[in-house]
This record gives structure tokens, C-alpha cells and sequence, in this order.
């Protein structure tokens, strides 16, 4: 049970998933490095969680191949479960149990031999900083915690591969911190990691990253060759009334997303760029505004990558 | 089949039904509850009705014959009147449940060997009616040796006095409390596993469980093996609290007590384990385990005798786990049968429990489409 021998965790051929008339998953390709941390990046909606719930066996696809850590799924479903760790979107810990009682729980449920099962359940109550919570109900932990506790439960077998739905979507940003510090740690011995998420700063952190727009993945890449394609095509406009500057740069041809950043509006234009085109357009308003370029990132990308196909129709991004 | 996670399941059952203070109410507040209502209230065996009389005779033979009535016990007299009118405005009023009828040529009748007495009913109530029926053959048997002349019409009925076996002074209680064993387990027990697994559902945990190794007959066993031990329970409280209170004799052997109760409990928890792989909610599980309860009351011979029902319903309530175990306890609590003699329904409820749990195993998909 290993990964091939050109790295490949996951490998997937037109994975497609349809619930009734709409697809949820639509012909995707998917190649995940092992011991990388692989990011999902897509609005609600775009098939992220249908996608992990199909790769890791739990949902049939429609259509399409799977093939992950060498095994076909779903057929060979129940010989990757010892395999994988899997933390839902939403909590799936026992509310009524305690921090220990959930992790016993997991690790007799995920065989974690008998005698080291105390000793890993205190080594990760050391290393998740449960040490004073053990008689904690789950239910009772702030979301930071509870995030923090499915992930323990989630690596108590030690698996080769772990499945994030949107691990910190409800967390502060400190919490988020750490359970990122904490994905690394795991990546760092060895442990593949796919992780579902709609927040840019986590999708930059990943080594590799997919995008995923209304079930069809638009984009693929490591966060810095995302963004070194669309060098050029980005711009901040400094202006007096962005709202008034937003409605008429909208309009101009080759304009694919403005979005207001404070006082400033950040403009996304198509490969052929549109600088000219913008500069005439605020003028003829009767705009006062400056134009410059401006570094790219991952949101910029986002956009350009979910554009293409509606033709530059203004979206909040 | 990896007997520590079963074991597994069954710890964490048992840790979260701890928690969980409604379901440990319910595990002994339902028995007693329960038994105390169905001891107390429902007394089929009717004393002390409220009875209005009119003796237009007012001879010493009619009085007699109102103080003979009275002595049965089933009649305490609240008001009198003058004439029959009254009473059955009295009745309908529900002032009184019965009344009682002397006519003027009382002693004549009695010459004559016609009817001596009418007794009025309040039909609206079946158990009154019934207690009347009982009232109405008393007094003719008592009323006779004061008779000068041998009534040669009295119909042979009237004669007959009624033995009752096994219940002897006819103490409701006797006969319900070891049917109440089984209404219970019925009701508590399909509903702690019909939600079991909806439960799971709900809360998400299910997606996690189907992740990981756990194979269907590890949880649906695990989820029913800690219910046995509070359906166990639930039996002691009743037999406890049946002895105490109302003095219900076990006259089989305890043992056969709980193996029938325990084959009931199997057959409940894998319905409901069966019903909860079905339910999109607690609440719709909740509603199909009234299906399965309200036809168990009322057909299992609980409420009403087995025998005077069609044979289409009977073939129904020959589908329901209760209908047996009701035959069996009441053999070996009030009959002091043995289990094996009645091992035709020891068979079915043992084939219902494992058609149910098969059933759950392969339904229970360990996939969310």
C-alpha cells in the first residue's frame, strides 16, 4: 500500500457526479503529490466536498476513475479505510463524549493496537494541547478546539493520506495558524494531505492547488505558477469615488473583475491587457484616477480562472 | 466481525446514554409510570358505581331484593326516586351510572316468575355495561330460596355462577402487569434504536463512523447490544414493583421470565434498528415506531382478547413481536408453564429478531448516495 513510484497519491480520469439533473462534479482530472499539502479552492457549491467524498469512498461516482494510494475506488473501498483519515466540514465528534473518550473511541474503531493505544492518545493530547481538557466534553470546546480535536482523531491511526472539508472555515485566525503549523508537521513525516477550503491566505500556504468552479476544475498549479501566469493583467486604481470608477471600468472591454479594496479598486484584465482602453474610459467620465500595476495573487487567479466562461459578467469575487 | 470495535460501539453507548439524562428517565420512569397507571386506573373489574334506585313495590321481598344487589358491592347507591323517568334523566345527566328498577306488582312477578327487576345501564361505557350484566345475575340467585313458589322460568343462566382460574378474585392487575412487561419493552426499546442511527445522521457523526473501518454488523450490533442490559432492567423494575404493589404471582420459573423478556427485547431493538436505517429523522422515526406501537396494543391481546378478533387482524398481530411474548409470559407468570411448551412462539419471536437484523445489516449502506 504505497503511493506509485512517480509520487502520486491520488489520480483521478473525468470524475464526474451528478445528483439528478445537476452536476455536482463535472469530467474532473485530478493528480495529488504524496507528503504535499494539496489545496481544494472554490466558492460553496463548486464540488469540493462531493469531489473528497468520492475520492476517500463514500459517495459512488457517476462517472469517471479513481485511483488512490494504488487502490481503485470504490471498489477497493474497505481496503483504504485503515488508510485514510477523514475530517468532515461539519464537527463529526461525539458532543456527549469527553476530549480522551472520542480519541479511545477512534482509536479502537481505526485498530490502533491495544498496547499503544494510551500511549498515543497522550501523545496527541501533549501535542494538540488537550492536556487540561481531557474530561472536556467535545460539545462544550470552542470551534478552534473542536477543529483541533477532529484532526487528533483524524491521524490517531497514523494514515498515509488525510482528507480536510474545510477545516477552519469557522475558526479565528490564530487558531487557524496552528492547525496549519500542524498540517505541515504531518506533511514534514511523510502524510498526504488534501485539504477543501474557500479562504485565499490557506490556499496560498499549499504546495499545490486546484480550482474548482460549479463542479469543473478551471485551474491547477503550485500558488506561484497560478499567479506568475497572470503577471501584467493586474492593477490598482487610486481613485476619489471607486463605487462611480467600478460601474464605468466595468463596461470596458477586456475587463474581467474590478473589486473595491478600501478606497482603491483592484481591476483584473484578459491576456491583452487593457490599460489604454481604461485610461479613456475614467476620462470620458470625468474620473480623476490613477492606474498602476499591481503583483498578482491567488484571488486575482480565482477570478481570471472563473471568468472565462461568462464573459467578464461583474460577480462579487 | 472485530470484537473490539463492537465493544468499542457498545462503550461508547453506553457513555453517551449516561449523559443523556431524558434516556436514563426514561429507563426507569416509564416502567413505573406505566405500571402505576395501568395497576391503579385501568380496573376492568368495576366496584362502587354510582347507582340511583326507585322501589315502587316497597315491599320487605323488594327490599330484600335492593339490599342483595348493594351486597355485591358493584352498586353504592347515591340517590333515589320515584319513578323510572327520573332515574334515566339521572343517567343521562351522568349523574349515576346505573339504576336500579322495582316495579309496583313486584311480588306478583315474583308469583308469576316473571323478570323481578330492571336494571338501567349507562350504555356509553362498555366496562359499566358489563359490570351491570354481572349485577343483573346476583340477586336472582340470592333472592330465590326466600321464594314460596320454584321459578319455573328462570332462565339457566341465571343460575350458573362464574369460576374464575388463575385470577380468581378477578384483580385487573394480575393479568395486565405481565402484558405491561412487554407494552413496555415494545415502547422503549424500538425507540431507543429506531432513533439510534438517525441520531448518528443528524448530528454527522455517521460520516465520520463510515470513513473508517467499522463494518455495518459492527455497528448494528454494537448499537443493540447495550439496549438488552436496559431492557433487562426495565423487566426487573416491573416484576419488582408488580410483586410489591399489586401481588402478582410469577408462578413459572424466573429464569423463562427473562428469556422471554430477552427475546422480545432482541426483537424490538432490531425493528427499531431496521426502521432507524429507513428514517430520514428522529421525528420520522419517531412517527413509523407509532405504526408499529399502536397495532401492538391494540391487536397483541393486551387490550382486548385475541380470540374475538377476525381472522384477517389476527393474521396481523401474529406479525407482532408482543402478540407472542404475550402468550409466553402469561403462561409462565400466571400458568407456571414452561418456556419449551409454548415453543412455537418462542420460534417466532427468535426468526422476527434475526429477519429484522439481517434485514438492518443489509439496508445500512456504509455509503451516503
Amino acid at each position: 500500500m504505497t503511493t506509485d513510484a512517480d509520487g502520486v497519491a491520488i489520480r483521478a480520469r473525468g470524475l464526474t457526479r451528478r445528483f439528478g439533473k445537476l452536476v455536482a462534479v463535472d469530467h474532473v482530472d485530478l493528480e495529488v503529490p504524496a507528503r504535499r499539502v494539496y489545496g481544494f479552492l472554490g466558492p460553496n457549491g463548486s464540488g469540493k466536498s462531493t469531489t473528497i467524498r468520492m475520492l476517500c469512498g463514500l459517495l459512488t461516482p457517476s462517472e469517471g476513475e479513481i485511483e488512490v494510494l494504488g487502490l481503485r475506488i470504490p471498489a477497493q473501498a474497505d481496503e483504504l479505510r485503515p488508510h485514510i483519515g477523514y475530517m468532515t466540514q461539519k464537527f463529526s465528534l461525539f458532543e456527549d463524549l469527553s476530549v480522551r473518550e472520542n480519541l479511545e473511541f477512534l482509536a479502537a474503531i481505526q485498530g490502533v493496537p491495544k498496547a499503544k493505544t494510551k500511549a498515543r492518545i497522550d501523545e496527541l493530547i501533549g501535542q494538540y494541547h488537550f492536556g487540561d481538557r481531557q474530561k472536556q466534553l467535545a460539545g462544550t470546546m470552542s470551534g478552534g478546539q473542536k477543529q483541533r480535536l477532529a484532526l487528533a482523531c483524524a491521524v490517531i491511526h497514523e494514515p498515509e493520506l488525510l482528507f480536510l472539508d474545510e477545516p477552519t472555515s469557522a475558526v479565528d485566525p490564530e487558531s487557524r495558524r496552528d492547525f496549519w503549523e500542524k498540517l505541515f508537521e504531518l506533511a514534514d513525516i511523510g502524510t498526504t494531505l488534501l485539504v477543501s477550503t474557500h479562504l485565499m491566505d490557506e490556499a496560498e500556504r499549499c504546495h499545490r492547488l486546484a480550482i474548482l468552479d460549479r463542479g469543473a476544475l478551471v485551474a491547477d498549479g503550485t500558488p506561484h505558477e497560478l499567479t506568475a501566469q497572470l503577471e501584467g493583467r493586474t492593477f490598482i486604481v487610486e481613485t476619489d469615488n471607486p463605487r462611480a470608477a467600478q460601474r464605468v471600468l466595468v463596461d470596458v472591454p477586456g475587463v474581467l473583475g474590478v473589486a473595491q479594496v478600501g478606497n482603491t479598486l483592484r481591476v483584473l484584465t484578459d491576456a491583452d491587457g487593457a490599460t489604454p482602453d481604461m485610461d479613456e474610459a475614467l476620462a470620458a467620465a470625468g474620473q480623476k484616477a490613477g492606474l498602476a500595476a499591481a503583483p498578482p495573487n491567488l484571488e486575482d487567479v480565482f477570478v481570471a480562472a472563473t471568468r472565462k466562461g461568462d464573459g467578464g459578467e461583474e460577480r462579487a469575487a | 466481525m472485530n470484537w473490539r470495535r463492537l465493544w468499542a460501539i457498545v462503550i461508547k453507548e453506553l457513555r453517551q446514554m449516561r449523559r443523556d439524562r431524558v434516556t436514563l428517565a426514561m429507563i426507569v420512569g416509564i416502567p413505573v409510570i406505566q405500571l402505576v397507571l395501568f395497576g391503579y386506573a385501568i380496573n376492568t373489574n368495576l366496584r362502587g358505581l354510582d347507582t340511583g334506585i326507585v322501589d315502587q313495590a316497597n315491599t320487605a321481598g323488594s327490599r330484600a331484593l335492593v339490599m342483595d344487589m348493594l351486597a355485591t358491592g358493584v352498586v353504592a347507591p347515591v340517590a333515589r326516586a320515584d319513578t323510572p323517568q327520573e332515574l334515566m334523566a339521572m343517567i343521562r345527566q351522568g349523574r349515576i351510572s346505573i339504576g336500579i328498577v322495582v316495579p309496583p306488582d313486584f311480588e306478583r312477578r315474583r308469583i308469576d316468575g316473571r323478570e323481578l327487576a330492571q336494571v338501567l345501564v349507562d350504555g356509553s361505557d362498555t366496562a359499566v355495561q358489563g359490570a351491570a350484566a354481572q349485577l343483573a345475575q346476583a340477586p336472582i340467585d340470592s333472592a330465590q330460596p326466600d321464594m314460596r313458589a320454584p321459578l319455573t322460568s328462570t332462565p339457566p343462566g341465571g343460575r350458573i355462577s362464574v369460576v374464575s382460574f388463575y385470577n380468581p378474585q378477578r384483580r385487573s392487575a394480575v393479568n395486565i402487569v405481565p402484558g405491561l412487561i412487554g407494552v413496555i419493552l415494545t415502547m422503549t426499546m424500538v425507540l431507543f434504536t429506531a432513533i439510534a442511527i438517525v441520531r448518528e445522521r443528524e448530528r454527522g457523526n455517521m460520516e465520520l463512523l463510515i470513513a473508517t473501518p467499522l463494518t455495518s454488523s459492527e455497528l448494528m450490533v454494537g448499537k443493540v447490544l447495550p439496549y438488552v442490559a436496559i431492557g433487562l432492567v426495565q423487566t426487573s423494575v416491573v416484576l419488582a414493583l408488580g410483586m410489591w404493589l399489586f401481588d402478582v404471582p410469577i408462578r413459572g420459573s424466573v429464569l423463562d421470565v427473562y428469556l422471554a423478556s430477552g427475546l422480545l427485547i432482541l426483537a424490538n431493538l432490531t425493528l427499531g434498528l431496521l426502521i432507524s436505517t429507513r428514517a430520514q429523522s428522529q421525528f420520522q422515526a419517531m412517527q413509523m415506531m407509532i405504526f408499529v406501537f399502536l397495532p401492538s396494543i391494540l391487536l397483541s391481546g393486551f387490550m382486548f382478547p385475541f380470540a374475538g378478533m377476525p381472522k384477517l387482524v389476527q393474521w396481523i398481530a401474529e406479525v407482532l413481536p408482543l402478540t407472542h411474548f404475550l402468550r409466553l409470559i402469561r403462561g409462565v407468570m400466571l400458568r407456571g408453564a414452561g418456556l419449551w411448551e409454548m415453543w412455537i412462539d418462542v420460534l417466532a419471536l427468535a426468526v422476527f429478531t434475526l429477519v429484522m437484523m439481517a434485514l438492518a445489516i443489509l439496508r445500512f449502506r456504509k455509503r451516503l448516495d
